[in-house]
Parts: structure tokens; C-alpha cells; sequence
């Protein structure tokens, strides 16, 4: 099919100067502005995150984990797509900032929300579903996080790739967690699980692409561009 | 962005209360005099209003700005900022309300005649919503057993129902089906006849807004504040127990009576404790959000964890 010239435009797009900014303020600020506004409201007698800024900062954040994991998870259909492939190197990143708000998530629950009321804790992780499943998130993002690094890439070859397939768990948890969270008012989560369908529908349609290529022509594959 | 625009200043430090009848004035004036009329009887009536005795001392209020803007009615959308930010749609002009059903006098009241059927006093109550965050808020109405009485309930009439105004044009939250509309609540008649059991019409000194569920609302400060309709059009006397929006909505949440009782949690959460708006550690919460002493006798020999 003939594409029109803009497409290879696009296409030819290389990684820009300034990309790694864009990246650290987009992964830093609204994490940042969060907190100094939190510390606004309760020292200054502000309103910058309403009235109950316990209450919002503990939603912005876990909205700000699954808006991380969209981005992870949008990284290699991007790729894919407009051959990005310096897109690559974000990814981690991305995944692990997915895994640092979703931990400012975890402390801001039991630090401000619950105060550590120890044993509120121990019945909201023994007996509440929704909270169960978004620990169970943040617990399988601890061993990816731990081996993002190259060293553990290197040292764990194969069994890495496979180690990593967990992140596509982590999401489905993510939106259950926060669908079961809200009293009636589930359009957003609607919204994001859609966004992971997507995402992840993706990838199981692009792994049967590939397999029924080679299957069918293995040496087209390697032909085209 | 991220973060949601939140105001430094709150409405009330930015205009002062004087400045705001006299614009809502300019605007009465501007639209007739007989408008007027009836505008300036209910504003002068504020002034007049006396302090309940069964007032809660003790409690600093809740200010004026976070009451205003932190409110759950879903007719106006699910956050907590809708409601500030869409009320102002519903047009209050010639409220009418219908009381119904199993009694001897029914009749539809505009608000002037209804506010006229007792004293209004102004009392501060305790709020607590289910949602484990709490108010300190000064309403202004008249006790409902007032109104029921002049009804004259029959001798079968065991509960009321109360339902607020159903038209998704004023109401733009009725648009989307979250809950099944119009909003529909219950009480047994005699907690309805309770003299905590408030029917609001104002709250500091001044109208209702219309985010706090003007221009009429229920006020049961011993229950969780999701009792407490908003915008009623209808009052009915019935001899069965009335369905209600959340309990429809969330059977296993939330329950008929909605007493507020920190031994029972809400499924997802605790209720032992709450966040009072406005300050940071959070306090225990109160049995009947502490009103057992008028309230306790109500529920003899109930079992209260499965009457929720």
C-alpha cells in the first residue's frame, strides 16, 4: 500500500535533544506538584488539592500509577507502529515510575490515610478485595522493578523475558483495584480498562501475526521493511 | 494537567456575604417585583431565625467554603467539585412539594407556605458522610414531624418516602445512569416524626446553594449524610418500607436505616474513624455520630449489623 509522504515524515523521527526533559518533567512534576500541594493544604490551610486532600492525593497518585503503566505498555505498539524504536530506552522508565507512584500510592495509604492504625491495616489487607488486588499489584512490580536494570537483563537472558511478562498482570490488577474503589462513578475506570485492552489485545494480535508469517512465508518476513 | 484547578481563595473571602445578597438583590430586581417580593420575605426571614435548643455545642463549623464545594450529588456529576460547578442549572423558582399518600390532609406547598407551618431555627449538626470524611454545618428549617403532622398520617402509615426532582435537563447527572433516578430515600415514620429531623432550607444564614440540595432538603444528622435528599418534590406516607437509591444501587453496602455506627464497616472500609474536613488526624467516630442519647431508643432490641 502507498503511503502518503508525511507518513515517512513521521516515520524518520529521530529521538530530539530535548526528549529526555520532556520525560523527566512529565514522570517528576505531577508527582511533585502533588506533594507540595498536599503540604500546601495541610500547613498553609489551602485548597489546592480541595477540601480533602488526604483523599485526592491518594487518587491522583494511584491514577497517576495506571496513567504510568498506559505509557509503559503503549511504548512497544509505538514502536511497532511509527518505528520509533528509540522509544526503547523510555520504557524502563517508564515502568519504574509506574512502580514509584504506585509505592507513594502504598505509604500515602497507610502514612496519611490510615495513620498506621495497625490494625485497620491488617484488616483492609486480610479481608477487603479491592485493597488485596492493589497490593498484589504493587507486590509483582517489586521483582520487575528490582531487575530493570541492564546488569539483570544481561545476567538473566531468556528467563528475564519471561520474568517481565508479569508487567501484563499488573494493569488487570490495576483497574480491578480501582474499579472496586469507587461507589458508583466507574466511567474512568472504564476508560483505562479499555486503554489495556487495547494495549494488551494488541500484543496477543501482533505474537499471532508474527507466528502465522513465519509459519506461512519465512522468508517474507525477513524481506519486508 | 494532573491536578485538578483547585481555588487558594474560597468564594466567601472573595465576596462578602453583603456584596452577595445584594448582587443576588439586583438580579430579583431585574427580574419583576413580584420575584422580589418573595425573595426579600424569605431573605429578611434569615435574620429572624432563632437558635434551635437541640443545636450540637461544641463543635468548631465547618467553613463555609469547603461545605460549599465538596459535595457529593450525583445529579450534578460524581466528583466532589461537580456539584459547585453544575448546580447553578436548576432553576428553584415556584418550588412546589407534594405530601402524600396514607394521610388524612394531603397537599402541595410552594417552600413560602411550607417554612410557614413552623418556627425555622437554625441548628448545628454533626455530618458524617459513609464515605468517612466529616462537617460541622449550621442548617436552617423546620423540624418534619411539624409538616407530617398537618397531614395527619393515616393509622397504617409506617414509613415516608421522600424523592427528589427528576428532569436530566437541570439535572445533567440524570443523564448518565450511575444511580437508577430520581434519587429516592426512606425513613420509618417515627424517626421521620424524631424532633432531630430536619427539613433545610438554608444553611449559614443565607438559602441554600444549590449544590447543598436547594431548595429543600432532609436533614437526619444520626444517620450517614447520603440520607439527607436533596431537592425534594414529593413526601409520601406509605404503609411499606420505601425502596431507596443506594440501596438499590449497592444492596450490600448500603442498608435501609444508614445509621451511622463505627462497629459496623462499610464493606470496603472502616467506619470507626473519620477525617473531619479541615483538619488532618482523624478523630474516632461517634455511635449515632453522637446523638445515641435522642436517637439509641429508636433501635431497642434491633440487631444493628444486619439493619445497617
Amino acid at each position: 500500500m502507498q503511503m502518503p509522504a508525511w507518513w515517512n515524515t513521521v516515520r524518520e523521527f529521530k529521538r530530539p535533544w530535548w526528549w529526555k526533559w520532556v520525560v523527566w518533567i512529565a514522570i517528576l512534576a505531577p508527582g511533585l506538584l502533588t506533594i507540595a500541594g498536599f503540604l500546601s493544604d495541610v500547613l498553609r490551610d489551602t485548597r489546592w488539592l480541595g477540601s480533602n486532600p488526604v483523599k485526592e492525593g491518594e487518587q491522583i497518585l494511584g491514577q497517576l500509577t495506571i496513567k504510568y503503566l498506559v505509557a509503559t505498555l503503549a511504548v512497544t505498539p509505538l514502536r511497532r507502529l511509527l518505528g520509533w524504536n528509540w522509544l526503547a530506552r523510555d520504557r524502563r522508565t517508564f515502568g519504574l515510575t509506574a512502580f514509584f507512584y504506585a509505592l507513594t500510592h502504598f505509604l500515602w495509604y497507610v502514612l496519611l490515610d490510615i495513620q498506621l492504625d495497625g490494625a485497620e491495616l491488617v484488616v483492609d489487607l486480610t479481608k477487603r478485595t479491592y485493597i488485596i488486588v492493589g497490593f498484589a499489584a504493587l507486590l509483582v512490580m517489586v521483582p520487575l522493578a528490582l531487575t530493570s536494570t541492564r546488569k539483570s537483563i544481561i545476567r538473566l537472558k531468556k528467563k528475564w523475558t519471561v520474568l517481565h511478562q508479569w508487567t501484563y498482570l499488573v494493569p488487570i490488577l490495576g483497574v480491578i483495584h480501582w474499579w472496586m474503589s469507587v461507589k458508583a462513578d466507574i466511567e474512568e475506570p472504564i476508560v483505562f480498562s479499555l486503554t489495556f485492552a487495547v494495549l494488551l489485545g494488541w500484543r496477543l494480535w501482533y505474537a499471532r501475526r508474527e507466528t502465522s508469517q513465519h509459519a506461512a512465508t519465512p522468508s517474507a518476513t525477513s524481506a519486508a521493511p | 494537567m494532573l491536578i485538578k484547578q483547585a481555588p487558594e481563595y474560597r468564594w466567601s473571602q472573595i465576596t462578602p456575604k453583603d456584596v452577595y445578597l445584594n448582587r443576588r438583590r439586583f438580579f430579583t430586581t431585574a427580574a419583576g417585583g413580584l420575584l422580589l417580593a418573595a425573595t426579600d420575605a424569605r431573605a429578611a426571614k434569615i435574620d429572624n431565625v432563632q437558635k434551635g435548643a437541640l443545636s450540637t455545642t461544641g463543635e468548631k463549623l465547618t467553613s463555609q467554603g469547603d461545605a460549599t464545594s465538596y459535595n457529593n450529588y450525583y445529579e450534578f456529576g460524581t466528583s466532589k467539585a461537580d456539584p459547585a460547578r453544575n448546580a447553578h442549572r436548576l432553576k428553584t423558582a415556584n418550588w412546589k412539594v407534594s405530601v402524600e399518600g396514607a394521610c388524612a390532609k394531603p397537599k402541595t406547598y410552594d417552600l413560602d407556605s411550607l417554612m410557614k407551618l413552623a418556627p425555622q431555627e437554625e441548628r448545628v449538626y454533626r455530618h458524617r458522610c459513609v464515605e468517612a470524611w466529616s462537617m460541622v454545618i449550621p442548617w436552617r428549617g423546620i423540624m418534619l414531624a411539624d409538616v407530617l403532622k398537618r397531614a395527619e398520617p393515616a393509622p397504617g402509615a409506617k414509613f415516608v418516602e421522600f424523592t427528589t426532582l427528576y428532569d436530566p435537563t437541570r439535572m445533567p447527572g440524570q443523564r448518565s445512569d450511575v444511580l437508577r433516578w430520581p434519587y429516592r430515600e426512606g425513613l420509618r415514620l417515627d424517626e421521620a416524626m424524631h424532633p432531630l429531623t430536619m427539613l433545610a432550607t438554608g444553611v449559614y444564614g443565607r438559602d441554600l446553594p444549590n449544590q447543598n440540595g436547594a431548595p429543600l432538603r432532609l436533614v437526619t444528622p444520626w444517620k450517614y449524610g447520603f440520607k439527607g435528599i436533596k431537592s425534594i418534590v414529593r413526601i409520601r406516607l406509605t404503609d411499606r418500607q420505601p425502596e431507596t437509591a443506594w440501596n438499590d444501587s449497592a444492596p450490600n453496602e448500603y442498608g435501609f436505616y444508614c445509621n451511622v455506627n463505627p462497629t459496623v464497616d462499610h464493606p470496603r472500609w472502616s467506619q470507626a474513624k473519620e477525617r473531619r474536613i479541615g483538619e488532618f488526624l482523624r478523630r474516632p467516630t461517634l455511635m449515632f455520630n453522637g446523638y445515641a442519647d435522642q436517637v439509641a431508643s429508636l433501635y431497642t432490641g434491633m440487631d444493628l449489623r444486619k439493619n445497617y
